[in-house]
């Protein structure tokens, strides 16, 4: 019984989280635009800057947190508790570092730039979020499945 | 009349000191809420996993995004911290 939970901690299927997060960050991608430009339209080229640096802050701590999770599931269950719980607080840490160290900067509209990082975080998980339960509650519903059948087909 | 300015300096200097304060106890107040929920997130989907390794994969995708919920509830902790700092 415990070698076989060993094992199955090694063995663990593969995750999808890296998946997810880059997924997350082709979305960042493709809203950056509309994002931008609106900031951009009402804080003008500040606004538009600090709004890009904070869709990329975001993409970035969904990639770093994905990679970190999948390296530390591959390593054991025990070493995923400590990494999740420890990746949480110096994430968090280096996401403040990095936006106190931009405040210095005068091209930095701050506002704009928190807002964008909370507004984008919570926005692209829930688009994320419709996503990933339509292809884990029902596969035949994932998107893009439907388009690619009749190529499979021929 | 010097004693006025002085009181109006020391005035404002307190008044900033507080605001760094009270931005300092809403981020860590922020934070500790999704630190457990964090918590309580990977905890139940280690009790899965262990159970049940075969949905392992699914099991720490939903994770994965449960976490990423929680730790939006520190980033409005975070948005008033920059904000009432500024």
């Amino acid at each position: 019984m415990e070698s076989s939970t060993v094992v199955a901690a090694s063995e663990l299927p593969v995750a999808h989280e890296s998946r997810i997060a880059d997924h997350l960050a082709r979305h960042a991608l493709l809203v950056a635009p509309v994002v931008i430009l609106g900031c951009g339209l009402v804080r003008g080229i500040d606004g538009a800057i600090s709004a890009a640096i904070g869709l990329a802050l975001v993409a970035l701590n969904f990639i770093v947190s994905a990679r970190l999770i999948g390296w530390a599931a591959a390593k054991s269950l025990t070493l995923l508790q400590g990494a999740v719980l420890g990746g949480f607080v110096v994430r968090l840490f280096a996401l403040t570092l990095i936006v106190l160290g931009l405040e210095q900067f005068s091209f930095i509209d701050l506002p704009v730039l928190v807002l964008t990082i909370a507004v984008t975080h919570i926005g692209l998980l829930i688009w994320e979020t419709r996503y990933v339960s339509l292809t884990l509650a029902a596969p035949g519903l994932k998107p893009g499945v439907n388009e690619r059948e009749p190529k499979d087909k021929e | 009349m010097h004693d006025l300015v002085i009181a109006a300096q020391q005035a404002g200097e307190l008044k900033a000191g507080l605001q760094s304060i009270g931005a300092g106890i809403v981020y860590g107040a922020a934070a500790i809420g999704p630190g457990i929920g964090i918590g309580i997130v990977v905890g139940n989907a280690i009790t899965a996993m262990a159970r049940q390794p075969e949905m392992a994969g699914p099991v720490r995708t939903t994770m994965f995004l449960g976490i990423a919920f929680t730790e939006a509830l520190a980033l409005f902790g975070f948005v008033l911290f920059f904000l009432a700092k500024s």
